[in-house]
């Protein structure tokens, strides 16, 4: 599904992503977890085609596919979706607007016939009744004046509208309580599959409690410096990140590959 | 005295036109003071403060005679000029003249008066003399002295005390393709008595007109508790020129939105002057303007709290693209015993183009001690982080674009009250974004 290799990105100038390699196959999920200033975020944002990212070496095949030739629309409906870390508020474009002209925009790239607005709108009542959200955020504009916490659900929501086939996680835990960490990992949950993979980004242990990944890779400056199961989340929240960088035992990393 | 440089064709006209059309008498005495007015006032410069950012020159070069009268255009022409969903009133102007069989007063409540200022000045006399000329400061304002030295008709518009008008009155002024550039001077009263609901919507179009000169002004006295919407729509021709001006009176406890919609015309400049009288009286000046190609549009908000305890919002959403230039001036005088005053103002705009240019000012000039005032005005580009977010969800570059900009411009759409005139001014905006079909399937 998803190859990173020896990826080397530079965020004006300054080197953030040093070699970075991961491979992940459909039905796993992985987490990546790190430190601030890690380089968590900046691989999230290379995925979904953020500009701004210099990739100075390596490569990222997504299905066989050279990732970095796809839009950022075109990554989004192949099937590459990300739940922001901040996402955005766009005041004066009603939500159902918004999630039916990417629901359409997908379909019509599938080949699949599109929507109507009285099929959108049962399909967003649908998945939030699954989701057990409230389907009071469909009549707001997207984000606008929403809490942090409804923010990532609603992420969380677009997702599970786009069924996506990679789901980037970035920070979809950070700063929630834990009803709405329940709720966003139920929904996490409900989209795993055989045919799926994810890739949990987070700084915390926390969130795999709910959403257990198969992989676990630590990334510190840039690298993973370890790859394990959830036996190394906890072993993370145990001894801290200082403890995953100072032994650095060549091999693991790449143990995957 | 500023002497009738560039004045010589208008006086001209005005010699003849006092000739032909000089009744009533007392009409003709204001006109005269009116078109002495004009040539003490002068024709504005750029050196005139109110006109700092708007070059008049191209309009001022030009001679622009009467509009003869005779046009012809059918009902099948005014169509597309319908709010779907809802009966209205509809009078139509061709050339500046009010013609009957275009136009439908509807079944209003007894006592609800829609026809032309140049019947209102037969039949109701009483009113017209009451209001005409009695509220817009063509003391200070060329173009105000201008038309009301020309006026002879435009839309007249009564409502009696508790009435509510179900039906909006739709006042369309079209101009058609003339051999040499014409002049109009549209002149409407729009008087609303107490505890009253109304909404008036005038629509500046043109039909096959291509460069003219309307100039225009409208009076609008809202009595006590009354509750308006007055919609101003410009769309004409981008080698029109439009100086409009809506001069609002407002009493006791009334609640006036004034929403200005700018899509057409070279030269646009849009006056709204609502005058807070009565003590509680709220105004909302909500417009939107999207000049693109070498269009020009000026907003001219002139706001005076004369009452304590009022509250007046602007807010102003320019989107300007191409060589288009765009200015946002906002005055707010708050007079002397306007204590408890609550003014805000945001002027919001967004440059499509390098070469899109933007002047934005706020006034604030407080004479009372015990107000609140605040003002606000960005110019910007259109945000990145949105159209990525947008983009990362499988939207193409350009619709997200598009729906940015309807989501900027909606802002507006949102104050517009009455559902199916804000439908249709959803329409007109739609139709003008690039791409803007994709928004139709969406909601």
């Amino acid at each position: 599904m998803l190859e990173i290799k020896n990826l080397h990105v530079s965020v004006e100038g300054k080197k953030i992503l040093k070699g970075f390699n991961l491979k992940v196959d459909a039905g796993e999920v992985h987490s990546i977890m790190g430190p601030n200033g890690s380089g968590k975020s900046t691989l999230a944002s290379v995925l979904a085609g953020r500009d701004g990212y210099e990739v100075t070496e390596g490569q990222i095949l997504y299905r066989g596919r050279d990732l970095f030739e796809m839009d950022p629309e075109e990554r989004a409906c192949e099937g590459v979706f990300m739940a922001f870390q901040y996402p955005v508020e766009i005041p004066g474009v009603g939500s159902i607007q918004f999630l039916t002209a990417a629901l359409n925009a997908i379909r019509k790239h599938r080949g699949e016939e599109e929507f109507d607005a009285f099929e959108a709108l049962k399909l967003f009542k649908d998945k939030l009744k699954q989701l057990q959200m409230s389907d009071e955020m469909l009549h707001r504009s997207v984000n606008e004046g929403f809490s942090g916490g409804e923010k990532k659900k609603n992420e969380i929501f677009q997702m599970a509208v786009l069924e996506p086939s990679l789901a980037v996680l970035d920070e979809t835990d950070s700063g929630l309580d834990i009803d709405a960490l329940r709720i966003v990992a139920d929904g996490v949950n409900a989209l795993r599959g055989p045919e799926r993979a994810m890739l949990v980004i987070t700084h915390y242990q926390r969130l795999l409690n709910y959403v257990v990944p198969d992989y676990v890779h630590v990334l510190v400056d840039g690298r993973i410096v370890r790859s394990g199961g959830m036996e190394l989340a906890l072993r993370l929240e145990e001894h801290g990140y200082s403890w995953a960088g100072e032994r650095d035992p060549a091999g693991v990393a790449a143990a995957r590959l | 005295m500023k002497g009738k440089v560039g004045l010589e064709g208008y006086l001209e006209s005005f010699k003849r036109f006092q000739n032909g059309a000089g009744r009533p008498s007392w009409l003709r005495d204001v006109r005269r003071a009116a078109i002495q007015r004009c040539v003490e006032l002068g024709l504005p410069t750029t050196r005139d403060e109110d006109w700092k950012f708007t070059n008049l020159a191209p309009l001022t070069k030009k001679t622009f005679r009467p509009a003869p009268g005779g046009a012809k255009i059918t009902l099948d022409d005014l169509a597309p000029f319908v709010f779907q969903g809802q009966e209205s009133a509809r009078l139509v102007f061709v050339n500046g003249r009010y013609v009957e069989e275009l136009s439908d007063s509807c079944a209003q409540p007894g006592g609800v008066i829609a026809c032309s200022l140049a019947q209102s000045l037969g039949f109701h006399r009483e009113l017209v003399e009451q209001h005409l000329a009695k509220h817009v400061d063509y003391d200070r304002d060329f173009f105000a002295a201008l038309n009301t030295a020309f006026m002879e008709d435009g839309g007249f518009v009564y409502v009696p005390p508790r009435t509510v008008l179900q039906k909006p009155i739709h006042l369309i002024y079209a101009t058609t393709k003339m051999s040499s550039p014409v002049v109009t001077h549209p002149r409407n009263l729009i008087i609303v008595g107490e505890a009253t609901e109304a909404a008036v919507v005038e629509e500046y179009v043109s039909m096959g007109g291509d460069e003219y000169f309307t100039n225009a002004v409208s009076e609008l006295v809202a009595g006590e508790g009354a509750v308006v919407e007055h919609y101003r729509v410009e769309r004409e021709s981008t080698r029109a020129y439009n100086i409009g001006t809506v001069r609002v009176q407002q009493g006791r406890s009334s609640n006036v939105a004034c929403h200005g919609v700018l899509l057409g015309g070279v030269l646009v400049r849009n006056n709204v002057h609502p005058v807070l009288a009565g003590e509680g009286a709220e105004c909302v000046l909500n417009g939107v303007f999207m000049p693109r190609g070498r269009q020009h549009m000026d907003n001219f908000m002139w706001v005076e709290h004369a009452s304590p305890h009022c509250g007046s919002r602007q807010f102003y959403n320019g989107i300007l693209d191409d060589k288009a230039t765009g200015v946002f001036s906002g005055r707010i005088i708050v007079h002397k015993d306007a204590q408890k005053t609550d003014a805000k103002q945001t002027n919001r705009n967004l440059l499509l183009s390098d070469e899109a240019q933007m002047d934005s000012k706020p006034q604030l000039e407080i004479y009372a001690d015990d107000v609140k005032c605040t003002h606000g005005a960005t110019i910007g580009k259109m945000d990145d982080d949105a159209i990525f977010y947008l983009r990362a969800r499988g939207i193409p570059l350009e619709r997200a674009r598009t729906l940015l900009l309807f989501g900027f411009a909606a802002e507006n759409l949102e104050r517009m009250r009455q559902e199916p005139i804000r439908r249709y001014v959803e329409g007109l905006i739609t139709d003008r974004l690039p791409h803007g079909e994709i928004l139709k399937n969406l909601s």
